[in-house]
């Protein structure tokens, strides 16, 4: 048992509370879910006393759980009151658990990214647990007279042996809810974890299944109106004017307006990224309506000018330049071309690397590219507000609530806590919605309307919104030796507008000779966060060519690896290498065990690839064949490393979509541009891989350890495209540079 | 506007909308029934899909004037107590990710079943491929039809 330090109390639940309707009533409450095997078993108590702001007891001893953070599909709202379940210590089917809404006073970091969710709140939600077990006991000490040290719990009762007294939590509860919340806590030891490690259904997954209300589009109010934005066709164009006269005339229709997302003096934050910043609103009674009405809108555009952005950065102010233009795929491949030939900023450089490629007996060069990714989340982008000169309340799909909370407060012109933000389930996100610039419109449009409002982006508004993944360039060299010894490693990365570079990960650290060169090209194409950001470019380009290097050296692409990373454990070069290279070798030394790499690879069409992100680690091999000129993916296998598995078989659900969406996104995936605008608008044009596409099996291992949880919404995502890329070598005999793989082969 | 007589899930209900209107958003605006979900519009990604019939359409571009008497399922009446071999086997499965795709995915699945109590492999990924799951839960989705099918 170890003894930890508390830092939270039972401040401002009322908030929380509130907006999800008072206490909980399944059925009635929307934001309240119960797994799916205690439906029958939990009987709700007729009083709910509140222990802290993550926990309910009923006086029957049911137990509600608050999840604090945003569920997107990574399954948190399962996992993370896994957590404060087991320190606890009560009964998993005795559990409700309600979506938290954002509060600050109470929970930390209420965030979907970076795969960061368990990472982050692991120490917080034991403590959550573990603080509840202590008041509990507190009460039944003073109840019954003892020492608190002599009270032990078992699946939500107590004991004292001594005495043979026993209760369960609910006839506690009352008491425990007036126990002052204490200064320490003891955690359980993970060998007595009696939830963690095993597998749970998803809590939502009933009404899942039935078609309960539980997205942000499901959300409906007493005397809501609905909303549609239009937005610039292209981008390097803005707002001029327009004509709503035929719009308006059509049925259903309340009003259409203009909006204009920021004051001109605000300075936007990272979550505030939009090409669009001023749009046109209509607003009508239902969505058919006006979505029929605003094809009647006659809109003009108008280019823009050069421009910078004041941007609210991390580091201080940031100006962003904005380019005045409508720029096109074939120009950007064009300026790529011309950037990638020339030294770019250097951003790491070990032993000398000139030097090595000098006296190079052989040199091997490679170009790899990716394009623009629209994230295509199934749920098209869409928030409900009610704004009122007092206070806001809003409610929907957002990934980043805390930082979309500050600019609304300045947007609106009203103080953090007149604004209420619930968060309900996401159908998807993939990083488009930490972005809320949704949330500002619905506000802005409330507010106007003087009314309840939801908001709802057709499918082609979210696909030509822009904020895509950028498109990517990286140019490769290594030097061998005579003997075939690798001597220098060199990567020039580049992109629009932004680069994939991460400088000190592998190989960096397992080379004496390493130069890592960035550059960048303007765009006014806006980009943001993509599951596993940079890395989903990095992984296939870089490990594409590590096998071919292994390759020209004479190795096995495991073995080569391996005793690259053994170099970068033994004898690291340099001080700033980001990665564990014993728990990367770990992943590349399980999946060689698992998918029978040595002993039964022969007439197998097999790529391996690992790759390190978000503080996990992930190695696969992909089998495949080649059937009427088409890739049938046979079968990935997965090693994991992310320390303690919370919840095991939702751990290999979301290993498995990260490599489905993996061979999705290298196969098919691309947005091109024509004159500013994007040339694909929905999924006839923009392709997501499908059903029989799908690889035929996947086999998930994860690395049995004690280390604290990491996350695993991006890391499975990126190396199975390396994977991919390596294995179809095999198959074709022709190596894969240029992502989608199905436009440059397999038409 | 007109008013229509519909049949949706054994009952009876009556609209006053424009005949244009896709059953789409008359299920989900004029019914509350928000099971049935919007993806594409374009018949492209099957999250909309219905039952009319017992036939699999899909409700984005199937408008109320042309259903007549023909009656309606939607995911929330594919069975009274949400207990229909898929959901169970979706349960069984632990399918979901964000779960937005899988009513659609379970409402063409059970067309299948209909038709085909006992599909292969292959019958699965052509019933099953028109139905987009941006979160990649194929393979699941597979081995719950299957389950389903035994059941």
């Amino acid at each position: 048992m170890t003894t930890a330090k508390i830092n939270f109390g039972r401040r401002s639940f009322i908030k929380s509370s509130a907006l999800a309707g008072g206490g909980l009533m399944i059925g009635f409450n929307w934001f309240a879910s119960l797994n799916a095997q205690a439906a029958e078993v939990v009987k709700l108590p007729n009083e709910w006393f509140e222990i802290t702001g993550y926990l309910k007891i009923g006086e029957n001893g049911a137990i509600t759980i608050m999840s604090p953070n945003p569920e997107i599909g990574q399954n948190i709202k399962t996992s993370m009151p896994m957590i404060v379940a087991e320190e606890l210590d009560v009964d998993w089917k005795n559990v409700l658990v309600e979506q938290a809404p954002l509060n600050t006073a109470i929970f930390n970091r209420q965030l979907a990214g970076g795969s960061d969710s368990i990472k982050q709140s692991w120490p917080g939600l034991r403590l959550a647990g573990a603080t509840g077990r202590k008041m509990l006991k507190e009460a039944a000490a003073k109840k019954w007279n003892v020492p608190v040290a002599e009270i032990t719990t078992e699946l939500g009762i107590l004991y004292h042996q001594k005495s043979g007294k026993k209760a369960g939590y609910g006839e506690m509860a009352s008491a425990a809810a007036q126990i002052p919340v204490p200064k320490e806590v003891e955690l359980k030891d993970l060998k007595d974890f009696k939830i963690i490690g095993t597998s749970r259904k998803n809590v939502d997954g009933q009404k899942i299944v039935t078609g309960q209300p539980l997205f942000g589009l499901d959300y409906k109010k007493e005397g809501m109106l609905i909303a549609m934005i239009v937005h610039p066709p292209a981008f390097g164009m803005k707002l001029k004017s327009f004509d709503a006269t035929d719009a308006k005339a059509k049925p259903g229709i309340k009003d259409v307006f203009r909006i204009k997302i920021y004051n001109d003096d605000y300075k936007p934050q990272w979550c505030d990224t939009t090409s669009f910043t001023e749009l046109v609103a209509i607003v009508g009674n239902s969505t058919w309506e006006v979505m029929s009405a605003r094809d009647y809108l006659k809109v003009e555009w108008e280019p823009f000018a050069d421009h910078k952005i004041a941007m609210a950065g991390w580091g201080g102010d940031q100006l962003v330049s904005v380019p005045a233009g409508l720029e096109s795929t074939a120009d950007h491949h064009a300026k790529m071309t011309a950037a990638a030939a020339q030294p770019g900023k250097i951003e790491r450089r070990d032993g000398n690397p000139e030097e090595a490629f000098k006296n190079a007996a052989k040199v091997i060069e490679r170009t790899y590219t990716a394009p623009f990714l629209a994230h295509t989340p199934m749920e098209p982008m869409n928030f409900f507000a009610d704004v009122t000169a007092d206070n806001a309340k809003l409610v929907g799909p957002i990934q980043s609530p805390e930082s979309m909370e500050k600019t609304l407060s300045a947007r609106l012109g009203l103080p953090l806590e007149k604004i209420d933000i619930q968060m309900t389930r996401m159908g998807g996100g993939f990083g488009r919605r930490l972005y809320g610039h949704f949330m500002v419109e619905v506000a802005l449009i409330s507010q106007k309307m003087k009314a309840p409002v939801k908001l709802i982006y057709s499918r082609e508004d979210e696909i030509t919104f822009g904020i895509y993944r950028p498109a990517y360039h990286a140019f490769y060299r290594a030097a061998l030796d005579a003997k075939n010894n690798l001597t220098a490693f060199h990567v020039r990365m580049g992109g629009i507008p932004e680069n994939a570079l991460h400088a000190n990960r592998f190989p960096a650290g397992a080379i004496d000779n390493y130069l890592a060169e960035s550059w960048a090209i303007e765009s006014n194409i806006s980009v943001g966060a993509m599951r596993a950001p940079g890395s989903n470019f990095n992984a296939v380009a870089e490990q594409s060519f590590l096998d071919e290097v292994a390759e020209a050296i004479g190795k096995d692409p495991i073995q080569f690896r391996l005793d690259l990373l053994k170099r970068a454990k033994e004898n690291p070069v340099g001080k700033r290498n980001d990665y564990d290279a014993a728990r990367y070798a770990g992943v590349l030394e399980l999946v060689r065990e698992k998918s029978g790499w040595d002993k039964n690879s022969a007439g197998k069409n097999r790529g391996v690839a690992a790759y390190f992100c978000h503080s996990s680690y992930v190695a696969n091999v992909v089998d495949l064949t080649v059937e009427k000129n088409t890739p049938i993916i046979q079968k990935v296998y997965a090693a994991v490393d992310c320390g303690i598995v919370v919840n095991p078989d939702a751990a290999i659900n979301m290993t498995e979509g990260g490599i489905v969406d993996g061979i999705g996104q290298a196969m098919y995936g691309q947005l091109t541009l024509s004159k500013g605008q994007p040339d694909q608008d929905n999924f006839d044009s923009y392709r997501l891989i499908r059903h029989a596409e799908a690889p035929k099996e996947i086999e998930v291992h994860f690395v049995q350890n004690e280390i604290n949880p990491t996350g695993l919404g991006e890391p499975p995502y990126p190396p199975v495209m390396g994977a991919l890329a390596n294995a179809l070598y095999k198959a074709t005999g022709t190596r894969y540079y240029h992502q989608p793989f199905v436009k440059n082969k397999f038409e | 506007m007109a008013i229509f007589n519909l049949k949706i899930n054994k009952k009876e209900y009556k609209v006053d909308v424009d005949p244009s209107t896709p059953m789409l958003w008359v299920l989900r605006d004029h019914l509350n029934l928000v099971g049935t979900k919007f993806g594409c519009g374009i018949a492209q990604c099957g999250a909309c899909t219905i039952h009319l019939n017992g036939e699999a359409v899909r409700s984005c571009i199937t408008f109320i004037s042309e259903v007549g008497v023909k009656e309606i399922t939607t995911i929330e009446g594919l069975s009274e107590n949400g207990d229909h071999p898929l959901q169970m086997a979706w349960i069984e499965h632990d399918v979901p990710q964000c779960g937005y795709c899988q009513s659609g995915q379970i409402m063409t699945a059970a067309a299948l079943l209909k038709k085909n109590p006992h599909p292969s492999d292959t019958d699965i990924e052509e019933a099953m491929n028109g139905n987009i799951c941006r979160c990649g839960t194929y393979t699941r989705i597979k081995k719950a039809i299957k389950t389903a099918s035994h059941s």
